[in-house]
């Protein structure tokens, strides 16, 4: 699994960008997007998702069930 | 700044920008030069030295920040490169206005340093008054380091003549006090709103720290430690610290003068009591539970109790994190991104300093006048204090419509002379969607508790409306100087008052204008 942003939610304050471990966070169309490939949900370098962590706006990094768990290499 | 205030510090966000608002930092300092006046609490807007020592005087006297009176004169910028904050503020609703302080500031448009750099030239060197460039969010600007400390290397490469301040919430500061006094940062705000975590606990849902999220009053104990160890930290090493509070009825209000003390104690030079913006339409957790802002006599009761204490600034627009301007002249158009890349910048410092020069004369000739003025109370005893309001557009003159007002000054006057006392905005009320009969009602809501307005002019109709309301139009000090007029006026009022042919009564409360200060469309 990764973390994926519900873009309409996004104020695009940029913060997650800057905390993403794996520089995973990337401005696209006025919003911020996840890179699955490089979305480690954080595991090995924090307890919990930096990007759900510092974003603003509740419910707005979330998992995205779409990927398998943890599909990164560790 | 003003910027845990929503982001503001000075902070608010994003459409035109607008030089109104950027001149609003101003603040009052202390010991204006009364003349034979009550005392410590007389200093409104006066610009002299008064008992402020004398490299902090230096420091302030031509800074918009600091005094009402500068700011007639002076303009600041804010840019907005700095989206991203650490904490969270139930005044602010960042989905809307990008904005972790009180402001309820909206940004058209995020600038990279690069850009912000270039915007400052462009209006630099259009505006030789410009002397401020404040970073306020909508973000925390400590929460961007990089792009907040990039933006003033550029600046002080290309424009080294610019004053440089910034405004956080302090989570961050004690990390980077360092750094701040490496760039020369003229002053720093920090958005205080209290020091007790159990009251801090109804203010900030979370803050974020070390790649941790915390809550409660686990929270607000982190950050105002944080507060007060970044505030400390920078007064020991000289650098000037303006404290900014959001004042919020039954959640901190009487807390501030505790607050008051605390920041005092620790070298603040300012304080900063902001009302709450609250509307329910800026989707804030406080305008959704309905928490309500102060009105004009309890923001104003708090001021003055905290005054004994400290200098208090009364002048605050809580301006959004993009304003541009100076006070009465909206320029926001002129300096969007599409223009400003196109602009050949020619920054002379030369004019730049003529043009200030200038200014500096004008300010001398009305500070004599008003001292003039000042002396011929001298022998007058009267208990009798009042506010009146006035509409101007800068450079400290009577110059202003009453119909093209889209904010009033009000000064208390009193036999010590006439004392800056705050401002009220009518702005939207004059835009389109209402009648003339709706905006008038709401000029006269807004300076409710003022005996007089003094005007450049004023139609027939208004005349008699602001009459029937119990306020005195005056439009005969027209493009004259706004305290040596009013303590003309005064003198006048507690003459007829002594003679019998007018009554002294005390007027009610008014109304603070919901919303930040932003540019007409
Ligand atoms: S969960 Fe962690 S690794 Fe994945 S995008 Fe968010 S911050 Fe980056
Ligand atoms: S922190 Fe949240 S709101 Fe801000 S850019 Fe990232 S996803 Fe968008
Ligand atoms: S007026 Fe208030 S909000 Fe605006 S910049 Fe000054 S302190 Fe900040």
């Amino acid at each position: 699994m990764t973390l994926k942003i519900v873009a309409s939610q996004c104020t695009s304050c940029s913060a997650c960008e800057a905390e993403c471990p794996n520089v995973a966070i990337y401005e696209k169309n006025g919003t911020f997007v996840i890179n699955p490939k490089k979305c480690t949900e954080c595991i090995g370098h924090f307890d919990k998702p930096q990007c759900a962590e510092v974003c603003p706006v509740d419910n707005t990094c979330i998992i995205d069930e779409s990927y398998p768990r943890y599909q990164a290499a560790v | 700044m003003d910027a845990a205030t929503g982001r503001e510090e000075l902070g608010g966000g994003g459409g035109p920008v607008n030089l109104d608002a950027v001149m609003q930092q101003v603040a009052e300092h202390k010991g204006c030069g009364t003349q034979g006046g009550s005392g410590k609490a007389s200093c409104g807007s006066g610009a002299g030295q008064g008992d402020l020592p004398t490299d902090i005087w230096e420091k302030v006297k031509n800074h918009p920040c600091y005094s009402e009176e500068a700011h007639h004169h002076y303009a600041r910028m804010h840019v907005a490169v700095a989206p991203a904050c650490n904490i969270q503020c139930n005044y602010c609703n960042r989905k809307y206005d990008c904005a972790n302080e009180s402001r309820p500031g909206v940004v058209s448009e995020k600038l990279t340093p690069e850009q912000a750099a270039k915007k400052v030239l462009a209006v630099a060197s259009t505006i030789p008054q410009m002397t401020v460039l404040g970073i306020a969010g909508p973000g925390d600007p400590l929460a961007n380091p990089e792009k907040t400390f990039k933006t003033f290397e550029l600046i002080a490469k290309s424009a080294p003549d610019i004053k440089l301040c910034l405004s956080t919430n302090g989570l961050a500061l004690p990390d980077h006090v360092d750094t701040i006094a490496g760039f020369n940062v003229d002053h720093v705000t920090i958005t205080i709103n209290m020091v007790d975590p159990e009251i801090g606990a109804k203010i900030y849902p979370w803050v974020y720290w070390k790649h941790k999220r915390y809550t409660g009053v686990e929270a607000a104990k982190l950050l105002t430690d944080r507060q007060l160890q970044g505030l400390e930290m920078l007064t020991e090493r000289g650098i000037l610290c303006k404290v900014n509070s959001v004042m919020i009825p039954g959640v901190n209000d009487q807390h501030l003068v505790e607050v008051n003390k605390a920041v005092k104690s620790r070298g603040a030079f300012l304080h900063n009591i902001m009302p709450l913006i609250s509307a329910p339409e800026h989707g804030t957790v406080f305008g959704l539970t309905g928490q309500r802002g102060p009105s004009a006599q309890e923001l104003k009761a708090l001021q003055d109790s905290c005054e004994g204490e400290m200098n208090m600034m009364r002048h605050c627009r809580q301006c959004r994190a993009d304003a541009v301007g100076l006070l009465g002249e909206d320029r926001s158009a002129e300096f969007t991104t599409d223009k400003i890349m196109e602009m050949e910048v020619n920054y002379d410092l030369e004019s730049r300093k003529a043009y200030q020069e200038m200014v500096e004369k004008e300010r001398q000739d009305k500070v004599a006048a008003k001292q003039e003025e000042l002396e011929t109370l001298a022998g007058i005893a009267s208990d009798i204090k009042l506010l009146v309001a006035v509409a101007t557009k800068g450079s400290g003159l009577i110059n202003e419509h009453f119909g093209h007002a889209k904010e009033f000054q009000v000064y208390e006057l009193s036999t010590s002379g006439a004392k800056f006392v705050g401002h009220r905005r009518v702005d939207l009320y004059c835009q389109g969607g209402y009648g003339d009969e709706d905006s008038l009602e709401t000029v006269i809501r807004a300076i409710n508790d003022c005996h007089a307005v003094f005007v450049a002019k004023i139609g027939g109709c208004p005349k008699n409306d602001l009459l029937t309301a119990g306020i005195d139009p005056v439009d005969q000090f027209a493009h004259e100087f706004i305290e040596k007029s009013a303590i003309t006026w005064f003198k006048t009022y507690l003459e007829k008052v002594n003679t019998g042919e007018i009554e002294h009564y005390e007027r009610g409360d008014a109304e603070i204008r919901q919303g930040a200060l932003i540019a007409a469309q």
